[in-house]
């Protein structure tokens, strides 16, 4: 059984928040316990064949606060995070089990309103839940509500994404502005005093992918859902699974004013909030205008755009260049965001 | 977006760029300190080494107020939060900072009550909406912090709130610059100013840098357009072989500071005899403690401090970086046992913090540039 590398004497907030401490502790600890005989890059849903048949598998466990925010709810998130990660996957969600963790002294109003929000972005999504599990902890055990969902997909015939093929030479196409979840949660907190016309960009995006895959399908590499840890972190892990270097464009990264004001106020960068409602390809050079347009076709895509290529270097690396001729390498997010104060 | 877009302009800060060519004489090696650690993030943010000359040196100054806290001031912040069950409050930037028993990250793991704050009001305000709790505020920073801490604890004084106090550890500027002029192995030709700090103290504290030390000094914004604009300032003295304090930052810097601020500092604090500093040693009237009149705001009186006394690794060859004798990648841990994540050394602690600022936005691009043409060689 391969060694336990992980030594971190206790866990930490950092450990959950999707950058370089979690990615050790999955890779530390869990892996090497859970799935020794695992092979390849760890993604964001599993394609297993089961008696010649295909399927992909996905979970993910939402425990945001606060419960509701400008654009979208735990519930709905629920629901939309679990169905990109099968969509970035390639894969086309079928059906979800869900697990409900809940406070003694939830209002019923909420759990209704919440219940009600994964109803609607389960009918958008055309998916059914099949099965579930209930559990109550006592009061002050749990911010309200946490919910965790599983999700069984399809997958595309057409798509078949591993980071191991990525070359140089390919585009890397976001789906569009960036930010706008993590800051508005930040804001929707109400520690900050700081307000901004911004909302959640939840959403599920797999007609967008559907949409590319029907015209670009054999040309997309590879896939993410840059939720925690932002743009950054996904295309970190990227590099170090292709070994290759991420080159951005920072001007053609796609930034609300909003967010970008509120990131330059508290000294945060952009590229390592999270979003619930986009996602990166990484392209062939001869399938990215094809792709490029399907997505902009798409209602919601209009703002897709090619923001970067894959060079042979830095290997393992993200390297954002300016127009002026400046460039800066772009780490994983290494915790939590913390505003910079001093 | 205004205040930022203009000064990010690309055309413009091609135009700088060429000037800063021009005036740069290619037979002469200039060595400019920028001191604050804004300073030092914004140059490896925007990549602005890459469109300087390769004989203008910018060294990275001691002006990040987390990078020079010593460990023992933590430790000792920490040792009193978790002795008298009271609540850490201190701002993001503190959370990662290693004690001699970890951050105060993960001393809130082990139980520790901490919080982030976003401004010494806030931490007041805990205090108001816990009054069963004593809140203590862990204060850093230079000039640009201290005064939203003096008139913080001024309004404790003044609601009468006394389950709250300050753990001070707020540092001035100047002292820190005259160390490091001090300092034999030190060759410099020009400062560029800090900006915040220079919001509240002003210009004129800087005229002796001009007129006694005969070194030009600009004090600066934190776009690219400003710190290549006060370069172009900064060579035309040399070029001029003048010495003068100039403000490139006029849009938020007055020459005269912020009376206001300065007026609250000087009621709330007095100046301690000597202060350590991290990576640079014990510097005399260096940094703030509160008046007595304020003894019962002031965490140092109302509870027993252990004077922790850490001394940093002789491997860690901070005080070499500090003071710009040595670049962050020269240090012998540099990016192997002193990384942002497990920081060993003062200057991989904070963002703002020259070895975390080379390590996260410079490292690993020399083999960029060198392949795909992209940057240019650092």
């Amino acid at each position: 059984m391969p060694a336990v590398r992980f030594r971190d004497p206790q866990i930490e907030m950092a450990h959950g928040a999707g950058g370089k401490a979690s990615r050790r502790l999955v890779e530390g600890l869990f892996a090497p316990l859970l799935s020794p005989n695992a092979s390849g890059p760890l993604g964001d849903a599993t394609h297993l064949i089961i008696d010649s048949g295909s399927l992909a598998i996905t979970t993910d466990s939402f425990v945001v606060k606060p419960l509701t925010f400008p654009g979208g709810s735990i519930g709905e998130l629920a629901v939309n995070g679990t169905m990109n990660d099968l969509a970035v996957s390639g894969a086309k969600g079928q059906a979800m089990v869900v697990t409900f963790i809940l406070e003694e002294g939830l209002p019923t109003s909420i759990l209704e309103r919440e219940v009600r929000a994964m109803g609607s972005a389960l009918q958008r999504a055309g998916v059914t839940i099949v099965g579930g599990d209930t559990k109550v902890v006592e009061r002050g055990k749990a911010d309200g509500m946490y919910i965790t969902t599983t999700g069984i997909g399809r997958p595309m015939p057409q798509v078949h994404v591993d980071a191991r093929s990525v070359r140089p030479g390919d585009k890397i196409i976001l789906s569009g502005p960036i930010g706008d979840h993590g800051i508005t949660i930040l804001l929707s907190r109400g520690e900050l005093d700081l307000e901004a016309d911004l909302s959640s960009d939840t959403r599920c995006v797999l007609s967008l992918i559907e949409a590319m895959a029907a015209e670009a399908g054999p040309g997309i590499r590879w896939m993410r859902d840059p939720t925690r840890g932002g743009v950054a972190t996904s295309l970190n892990e990227l590099a170090r699974d292709c070994g290759l270097g991420i080159v951005l464009s920072e001007e053609e990264i796609p930034i609300r004013d909003e967010v970008r004001g509120a990131c330059e106020l508290l000294g945060l960068d952009p590229l390592h909030i999270a979003n619930e409602g986009q996602f990166l390809a990484v392209v062939a050079p001869e399938y990215a205008d094809v792709a490029l347009n399907a997505l902009n076709r798409a209602e919601g895509g209009e703002d897709g755009v090619v923001i970067g290529v894959v060079h042979a270097e830095p290997a393992c690396a993200v390297l954002v260049t300016t127009r002026y001729g400046g460039s800066r390498i772009v780490d994983m997010l290494v915790g939590d965001p913390l505003p910079r104060i001093c | 977006m205004r205040y930022v877009d203009e000064f990010r302009d690309p055309e413009l800060i091609t135009k700088a760029a060429e000037e800063i060519r021009r005036l740069a004489d290619a037979g002469k090696h200039y060595r400019i300190m920028e001191v604050c650690g804004g300073h030092t993030h914004a140059i490896y943010r925007f990549g602005l080494k890459d469109v300087l000359p390769s004989n203008i040196e910018l060294i990275h100054g001691p002006g990040c107020p987390v990078c020079v806290l010593p460990m023992g001031r933590i430790d000792d912040g920490l040792a009193v939060a978790k002795q008298a069950d009271i609540v850490f409050a201190a701002f993001g930037d503190m959370m990662r900072v290693p004690g001699t028993h970890g951050s105060p990250f993960e001393h809130k793991a082990r139980g520790t009550d901490v919080r982030i704050v976003y401004s010494p009001a806030d931490a007041l305000q805990l205090a108001r909406k816990n009054p069963n709790r004593h809140v203590m505020f862990f204060a850093i920073g230079f000039e640009t912090t201290a005064p939203s801490t003096a008139l913080t604890i001024m309004r404790a004084k003044d609601e009468g709130i006394q389950n709250f106090s300050v753990f001070c550890n707020h540092v001035t500027i100047i002292p820190a610059i005259r160390a490091i002029l001090d300092s034999p192995d030190m060759r410099l030709d020009a400062f560029i100013g800090p900006g915040h700090v220079s919001t509240v103290i002003g210009c004129r504290p800087y005229e002796w840098i001009a007129n006694t030390e005969h070194l030009p000094i600009v004090t600066s914004g934190f776009e690219p357009l400003d710190l290549l604009q006060s370069i172009v300032m900064i060579l035309r003295q040399l070029g001029d072989g003048e010495a003068r304090v100039e403000n490139q930052y006029k849009r938020v810097v007055p020459w005269e500071g912020n009376r206001a601020a300065l007026k609250v500092m000087n009621e709330v604090f007095q100046l301690r005899p000597y202060f350590e500093w991290r990576g640079l040693g014990f510097i005399s009237q260096s940094a703030l403690k509160l008046r007595d009149e304020y003894a019962l705001w002031d965490a140092e009186q109302r509870f027993t401090i252990p004077n922790t006394r850490v001394t940093d690794p002789k491997s860690a060859q901070c005080g070499e970086v500090l003071k710009g004798v040595l670049k962050p990648a020269q240090c012998k841990l540099f990016g192997k046992e002193c990384t942002p994540e497990h920081p060993i050394g003062a200057l991989m602690v904070s963002s703002e913090g020259s070895c975390a600022a080379y390590y996260n936005y410079e490292h690993r691009k020399t083999a960029a540039a060198m392949v795909t043409g992209i940057a240019s060689v650092a």
